[in-house]
């Protein structure tokens, strides 16, 4: 009888006592706000296009850490969606094709010939990247457009373009070496790449 | 002569440097047309001067720098801009970028030019300017603009000026010909650098491979007062790595992440000193170089001085080029040049060398075999880094743990692919890595910054339509008044505090809002002053825009807020009055009343009667002040109320006390029951006057709430500040000194005016 | 005149993984002969027999797996790897052993885990020890060396020793040629001292002389790969001085109980396993430093597990557990890099 009173006893003084720990734990590193929202917001690409259906990149990371699903945008690709799985420890899925599919990235260019000055695109963009007034000729600070194509709808009269960005020889990339397997199929030679090297 | 000390791996590829060391220097021919990229160097592109359909002279500037890293490009020849447009340039992508195409008219007439002569006599800022402006960018391969470095003695003390000799790249003999043959320009070039600079020592980095090279830099050497010293380096790849070099000649390491200035190095390679001989002391900007034209499918390979922008074709052809025989044509040496894929492409100012090799010399890789993590590249990395890791890593794309491996302290020199048993191609995939890093944090960047537009235009748009709903809030309240203060007229009954009270709630809210957007810009400004960012300025426009949004906030609130407290309105204030006189009559009247009752007194039943009467004025007074209130503020009546509540409520108890009291001393049975009765009565009137007590309470409370103000708080802090004025004047009293007088005095002023501030506030709630 | 763009480096030393393998089958021919002289003809047909069988079995997994059987069969680590555990079993172990040792070595433990390149385990090793401990009894069929047969060369017959692998013998035969081996001899020894031990044990007292050259055999196919650079100083120096001091330690405190270092040194697998085994790229540390702890490491685990363990075969499960180490070695190894004040310690990011 006594055995099992000690085992009682003991159990609950451990009970007791990590329950203090934890508790003084859960006090001691508390976490303050909701960090995961912000590392979901610092991996989303931030081109506030809406494309996945929410108003923004912020509320779309809102909605993910809320249990959405990972693949809604189009802008971020595949390596978003990788890396939101890697941060949310879940399965890596494709691209949801509902909300669009991967493009290059672009930049929005004004055919200023045909601009008529109505500032709807100006209302549209989500990060005040074009610049002119009422009646006036519009432009794109191209260095602050995220090519999210939300001008394009809005425009009367169709003058907006989105162009793909141009790689130049200081943003090129090197590409990577080909897996040895396809350099044994396509017999030899280290080119950086078949299509490439012609 | 110096010590030589050692670097960490390194390999002995063959030399290949005999075949082109045999003739001498000689000039390529001048080429038809002349192509020149904007961007020849580190640093941003250069700005074209000059229009298609231009006539150009031979060293007349066509393209001057954009930015502080940047250099100038001159006319390598007389002739005509024919284009200004994308040409394939000598890039590893291949790709193309903006070039001047100039045709030459075979005139070659210079432009007019003339050395600085004695450039001691010079201002070192003017030298170094004349340097800038003659478009010298280094010619070892890197191509960072020549005087930028030489700006460095200005924040950096520097003692060791390294001039890189070593040439380790097989192949290459460019720089071992032009110090064979013009070892005085190599002299005089490190003349004028070590004048600017003024190092305490200048140290000659050189390979042991280059004895012709030693003897003739020797020869010139006895002729200057310098301190220099030739330090004879063994031949091992990569010994010309600035890095490498530096540790060779000194044995200490330049840090990750900096440049060699910061540990009192300079590091200038010996063409560059040439071109800076020929710019100081002949006026003649950078418009050649000597380029190694070799390799086995040439004939006569050889060294050629060639104007800037000629076609290796041009190039090729003056070495007697074999085209069935060309496989590859590398631009620089063959560990780390780049293979260009068109001949049309031109020399540029980092051109070194030229292989045109056969299939033979370099043939094709063999294929990749599997790493067996056999640890040779790790021996021979000069960098001391675990290649095969990074290889790991790169393949894996773990980009992170191979910036922790230090894949950015990788020179790219291929001593690792060069050893690599099982033909990895080591060198690209650090090369795909480093790219894939750097645009992955171009991408953040760049999100970062869509990030914050987003949310200042967010915040601008919230901003925006507050200040339209406080508008519209404003016009509403200005229309209301008017209506009401017309109605006020005709019924002579208040109406303005009603819309008073709302707006100043909106007007708060308002009011806040700008505070916290204040409280924003000035972080955001303290942060960028803090970062010294650049968009200072319009930061602290911002600033001061939200900063005068929020005091006219305040403003208006503020307005509003008297008005509305100064709202009453006279009528129910004289009413208010009425009803006061008319209550302190009745009670004068009750106590006389009570008095006799309690005595027992006779003529009670008169007197019942006259409070009876006094009770049906005061009522009446009350009901005229109440009914004048309904229609004006629900304050005004709860101002009045609260206190005559509270007074009422105090009264009853103590009656009903008393009459329980009397209940409990009286014998007489009937009398016993006529107070019951009475005190019945006292005790339901007690209640009633407590429930209206705590009703008005509860409103004022609330009210207090709604203003965002602690009632109990605000009537304890009007207390402790009443008793610090009291406790001050007591303490005036008591002082003695005139100095601590005055400075009771001063703490009394403001103990009173915050003791004033609360009651009227408080008075203002009650 | 078709021009290509690649990267650099554009020329290359000539060498490749199957030199590097042909180097070490090299290195391993005075061993095999040694081995051969001393306990006869069995070493070569175990040879011979997982070399093939090595070969054949790689070359279905590369089909199965759909890699191009000649292109990756030509690096020659299947032969390397069949000629480690062939030197490492019993002469007499019946083919059938060594046929399970080759497929498991080949098979499970290099293929399945991707190949040449991505094996945590020594393949050998891993081979041995599962046989060890799997087939106790024919793992003990060692060969007494020639020199305790009595005088002369004397050896099984080329034509016996086949008999013995392939068909069967009767028990009385393998009397005559196997017999302990000297750490087994050392192992189960029972309340004898070292001393009274050694006058005592017949392979102890004539056969260790022949254990002694084959590990001096073995030495000399190290020093060739050591000159030849295929390998670094780091591992076997630092395995063998560790093994040595550990001894030394306890044989210094108490001669009675323990054995002298230089027979740590001069039995077993000591040599093998320092020049060949412990240096297999592959699964051992990667920085120089990681390799001297590496080796160390493994040094002292030899010993303890010669002298505590159950099993006295204590290179094989040395090595094995140090494999298991090499990762995390490697981790904290890294050397400090040029410009860098300090090397990167443990592993940033994730994972």
């Amino acid at each position: 009888m006594s055995t099992v009173l000690t085992a009682i006893i003991v159990l609950f003084l451990l009970a007791a006592v990590f329950g203090i720990v934890l508790g003084y734990a859960s006090v001691r590193f508390k976490v303050e706000g909701n960090p995961i929202v912000d590392q979901i917001d610092a991996i989303l690409p931030q081109t506030q296009c809406g494309q996945c259906g929410y108003p923004g990149c912020r509320p779309y990371a809102e909605a993910i850490a809320g249990g959405d699903a990972i693949n809604k945008c189009p802008p971020g690709g595949q390596s978003t969606i990788d890396a939101l799985a890697d941060l949310l420890d879940v399965e890596a899925v494709p691209l949801d094709a509902e909300h669009g599919e991967e493009k290059p990235r672009s930049v929005a260019y004004i055919r200023e010939d045909e601009c008529i000055g109505c500032t709807k695109c100006i209302q549209a963009c989500p990060v005040d990247a074009i610049l002119g007034a009422a009646k006036q000729m519009h432009t794109v600070i191209t260095s602050e457009c995220t090519g999210c194509d939300l001008c394009v709808e809005p425009c009367p009269v169709d003058c907006i373009d989105m162009i793909p960005i141009e790689t130049t020889p200081n943003t090129w990339k090197w590409p990577e070496p080909p897996s040895p397997m396809q350099l044994i199929a396509t017999d030899r030679g280290r080119g950086l790449s078949a299509s490439e090297a012609h | 002569m110096s010590k030589v000390f050692a670097f960490h791996g390194g390999i002995h590829p063959p030399e290949n440097k005999k075949q082109s060391t045999r003739a001498p220097i000689s000039k390529a021919p001048v080429p038809d047309k002349l192509v020149l990229p904007m961007q020849q160097h580190i640093g941003g592109p250069s700005l074209p001067l000059v229009k298609v359909g231009d006539t150009v002279l031979k060293g007349q500037m066509i393209a001057e720098p954009i930015s502080r890293i940047s250099a100038s490009i001159h006319a390598p020849t007389s002739g005509k801009v024919v284009d200004i447009a994308e040409y394939p340039i000598p890039h590893a992508s291949g790709l193309s970028a903006e070039c001047i195409v100039i045709e030459a008219d075979g005139e070659d007439r210079w432009i007019e030019h003339q050395g600085l002569g004695d450039y001691k006599q010079l201002k070192r800022t003017d030298l170094i300017e004349h340097i800038r402006a003659s478009g010298i960018a280094g010619m070892g391969g890197a191509g960072f603009p020549t005087d930028v470095k030489l700006h460095l003695s200005e924040d950096h003390i520097v003692n060791t000026l390294i001039i890189n000799a070593a040439e380790c790249e097989p192949y290459i003999t460019a720089d071992d010909m032009l110090m064979r043959e013009r070892a005085h320009e190599v002299l005089g070039g490190i003349e004028i650098i070590a004048h600017i600079l003024r190092p305490s020592h200048v140290l000659i980095g050189i390979e042991d491979n280059k004895p012709n090279a030693i003897h003739a830099l020797e020869a010139v050497l006895k002729h200057t007062d310098l301190n220099i010293d030739i330090v004879v380096v063994p031949t091992k790849y990569p010994s010309g790595g600035e890095r490498q070099l530096i540790k060779l000649l000194t044995d200490i390491e330049v840090p990750s992440g900096r440049i060699p200035a910061d540990i009192g190095i300079v590091c200038q390679n010996v063409g560059t000193t040439a071109a800076i001989y020929r710019a100081v002391h002949f006026g003649e900007p950078l418009i050649s170089r000597i380029v190694t034209v070799t390799g086995d499918a040439v004939r006569h390979p050889k060294n050629l001085e060639a104007l800037i922008g000629t076609p290796f074709s041009t190039l090729l052809e003056a070495c007697d080029v074999r085209p069935e025989a060309l496989s590859k044509l590398v631009m620089g040496g063959p560990m780390m040049g780049v293979t260009v894929e068109n001949d049309q492409i031109p020399l540029i100012k980092t051109t070194n060398c030229l292989i045109a090799a056969t299939e033979h010399e370099m043939p094709a890789a063999p294929p990749t075999q599997a790493c067996i993590r056999c640890g040779m590249c790790e021996q021979a990395c000069p960098a001391e880094l675990l290649p095969q890791q990074l290889y790991w890593f790169a393949k894996g794309r773990e980009f992170e743990k191979a910036k922790h491996h230090n894949l950015f302290d990788c020179i790219e020199c291929g001593a690792c692919a060069y050893v690599c048993p099982s033909s990895i191609p080591l060198v690209q995939y650090y090369r795909f890595a480093k790219s894939e890093i750097r645009t992955e944090e171009r991408d953040q960047q760049k999100a970062d910054h869509a990030r914050q537009r987003f949310e200042a235009r967010q915040a601008r748009l919230e901003q925006e339509a507050a200040e339209k709903e406080a508008r519209r809030k404003a016009r509403a309240a200005e229309a209301a008044k008017a209506q009401s203060q017309k109605t006020a007229v005709q019924s002579s009954e208040a109406a303005a505090p009603e819309t008073a009270a709302p707006d100043a709630k909106q007007l708060k809210t308002a009011a806040a809002v700008a505070r916290t957007k204040l409280k924003k810009a000035q972080k955001a400004y303290d942060e960028a002053a803090a970062l010294n960012a650049d968009n200072l300025a319009e930061l602290e426009a911002a600033l001061n825009e939200a900063r005068s949004k929020a005091d006219e906030a305040e403003k208006a609130l503020a307005s509003s807020a008297s008005s509305g407290s100064e709202g009453g309105d006279d009528q129910s204030k004289q009413l208010k009055i009425a009803a006061a006189v008319a209550r302190t009559k009745l009670k004068k009247a009750q106590d006389a009343l009570k008095n006799a009752e309690d005595k027992g007194l006779d003529g009670v039943d008169k007197l019942r009667a006259t409070v009876a009467t006094l009770e049906q004025k005061a009522n009446e007074a009350q009901q005229a002040y109440e009914k004048a209130e309904a229609s004006g503020t629900d304050k005004a009546p709860v101002e009045v109320d609260i206190k005559a509540l509270k007074q009422q409520v105090s009264i009853m108890r103590t009656k009903l006390k008393k009459a329980e009291s009397a209940i409990d001393n009286c014998e007489d049975e009937a009398d016993k029951t006529r107070l019951g009765q009475e005190v019945e009565e006292l005790k339901k009137r007690f209640e009633q006057a407590t429930a209206q007590f705590d009703k008005a309470e509860q409103v004022l409370v609330e009210r207090a709430a709604q203003a965002g103000i602690d009632l109990k708080q605000l009537r304890i802090d009007a207390a402790m500040a009443r008793a610090a004025v009291t406790k001050g004047e007591r303490s005036l009293s008591k002082a003695e000194s005139d100095e601590e007088r005055s400075q009771i005095e001063q703490d009394l002023v403001a103990a009173r005016s915050k003791a004033e501030a609360l009651n009227q506030t408080l008075s203002q709630y009650e | 005149m078709a021009l290509i763009r690649l990267s650099s480096p554009h020329v290359y030393k000539a060498n490749s993984t199957a030199n590097v393998m042909r180097l070490v089958l090299i290195a391993t021919l005075p061993g095999i002969l040694a081995m051969t002289f001393f306990f006869g003809w069995g070493t070569l047909i175990q040879i011979a027999l997982a070399g093939s069988l090595a070969l054949a079995f790689e070359a279905a997994i590369l089909k199965l797996r759909k890699r191009p059987v000649g292109f990756f069969l030509s690096d020659g680590s299947a032969l390397v790897t069949a000629i480690l555990l062939a030197v490492a079993l019993p002469p007499f172990s019946s083919w059938w052993v060594t046929a399970t040792g080759i497929f498991f070595a080949i098979v499970i433990a290099k293929h399945l885990y991707g190949g040449l390149g991505n094996n945590p385990f020594n393949p050998a090793m891993i081979a041995y020890a599962l046989l060890l401990v799997s087939f106790p009894v024919e793992m003990t069929r060692w060969t007494s060396p020639m020199t305790q047969n009595g005088g002369g060369w004397q050896i099984a017959s080329f034509a016996d020793t086949l008999q013995a692998i392939f068909g069967s013998v009767e028990a009385s035969w393998y009397d005559s040629f196997t017999g302990a081996t000297p750490l087994d001899a050392l192992r189960h020894r029972g309340a004898l001292t070292t001393e009274e031990l050694w006058r005592s044990s017949d392979v102890l007292l004539n056969g260790v002389g022949a254990w002694y050259a084959v590990s001096a055999a073995w030495f000399m196919g190290g020093i060739f790969l050591l000159s030849r650079k295929i390998f670094t100083w780091h591992t076997p120096l630092s395995m063998l001085i560790a093994l040595f001091l550990t001894a030394s330690a306890f044989y210094g405190f108490d001669p009675d109980n323990y054995i002298s270092p230089m027979v740590h040194l001069g039995v077993g697998a000591t040599m093998l396993g320092a020049f060949f085994i412990a240096t297999d790229p592959v699964t051992s540390a990667t920085s120089n430093r990681g390799k001297i702890v590496f080796g160390a490491l493994l040094g002292i685990l030899i010993y303890i597990i010669r002298t505590w363990g159950s099993y006295p075969d204590a290179v094989a499960f040395g090595v094995l557990l140090m494999n298991l180490c090499a990762p995390f070695i490697d981790q904290y190894t890294q050397p400090r890099t040029y410009g860098h004040s300090s090397a990167n310690r443990g592993m940033k990011g994730k994972n």
